[in-house]
């Protein structure tokens, strides 16, 4: 009787540790698997309204490498984009007669729309919206 | 000794629990720093853009830093002269930058809000703000923190370009008790 008293402790015992073990295990993954999620530079904008309906990859648009070379102010004043990530309309047709990014993407200023895969760089399937580390993202807010 | 043998492994197991806190911070710690572009999540990296465009740590690593959003202070960047981004691409585009703090007394518990206009309209235009965002006269729009959370007024930038709402003493920096008048 105490054999088998002391056995079922033992197996008590074992079940129990197995069970923190497993558990520790899925707490351990859940945070490795969350942690490379949010990765983009903040700030950063995927443009995919057009992009990949006609056949190119998304855009992705970093605020951190225009900003450094241009205020806010030449982009959301002079060049007329809103500030609101999925806001702008705009056509590669437009870009090519020099408004929006063309004004700029001329082969002079910065390189021409030639170079289509410079800015159509993004994964496919990733939804127009601005990224980055920490973010406001209140309902249809984008 | 079974008492020995007891408290080693809750020892053990708090230690280890400890580890991984602690490698799990670092790795936290290390996707706020400068992810390269084909590991972003974002960029394709079979895409030839990869390997040409310039990497966010090359052009950010060297400017003030920062705890937070591109870990870059880039109001210092811009006062000091770290940085001269364009103010304008069109000759006859007027620029203005205004020096004026406004406070904002209606903080509920919170230290007051001083926003200076020195700072952005470095950056930004007067029409970026006036009138869609912001009516021109000081205490004539509703702003409330709810509605900057949710991406309205202040959270039009901060939040999403600006430094983050995580940052809250930098705007709400005016102690009760100390409004400057």
């Amino acid at each position: 009787m105490k054999i088998t008293m002391k056995i079922l402790l033992g197996m008590i015992a074992t079940i129990h540790q197995t069970i923190q073990a497993a558990v520790l295990t899925v707490i351990v993954a859940l945070l490795f698997v969350e942690a490379p999620v949010v990765q983009a530079e903040y700030a950063d904008v995927i443009l995919n309204k057009r992009s990949e309906r006609e056949g190119m990859r998304p855009v992705i648009f970093p605020h951190w490498f225009h900003r450094i070379r241009f205020r806010c102010k030449v982009c959301h004043h002079e060049l007329g984009f809103e500030m609101r990530a999925g806001a702008n309309d705009m056509t590669m047709e437009q870009i090519t007669e020099g408004k929006f990014c063309g004004m700029c993407h001329d082969g002079e200023v910065a390189w021409s729309v030639e170079n289509c895969d410079l800015c159509h760089s993004g994964r496919r399937g990733l939804e127009s919206r601005i990224v980055g580390g920490h973010e406001t993202l209140g309902p249809g807010a984008w | 000794m079974v008492l020995h043998k007891h408290t080693g492994r809750r020892l053990g197991l708090k230690y280890s629990i400890l580890g991984i806190l602690m490698l799990w911070a670092t790795s936290v710690f290390a996707a706020g720093s400068w992810t390269p572009l084909e590991k972003d999540g974002i960029h394709d990296p079979e895409s030839p853009a990869v390997r040409v465009l310039q990497q966010p740590r090359e052009a950010l690593s060297v400017l003030p830093d920062d705890t937070a959003g591109n870990m870059v202070h880039w109001v210092r960047a811009l006062q000091e002269g770290y940085i001269n981004p364009r103010t304008n691409i069109m000759p006859e585009t007027k620029i203005e930058v205004l020096d004026l703090d406004v406070i904002m007394p209606e903080t509920s518990e919170m230290p007051l809000v001083l926003f200076p206009h020195r700072q952005h309209t470095e950056w930004l235009d007067c029409s970026n703000c006036h009138d869609k965002i912001f009516k021109q006269k000081a205490g004539e729009t509703p702003v409330n923190m709810f509605a900057v959370l949710q991406g309205e007024y202040c959270g039009q930038c901060h939040g999403a370009v600006s430094f983050p709402l995580t940052e809250c003493k930098r705007c709400h920096s005016v102690p009760r008790n100390k409004v400057p008048r």
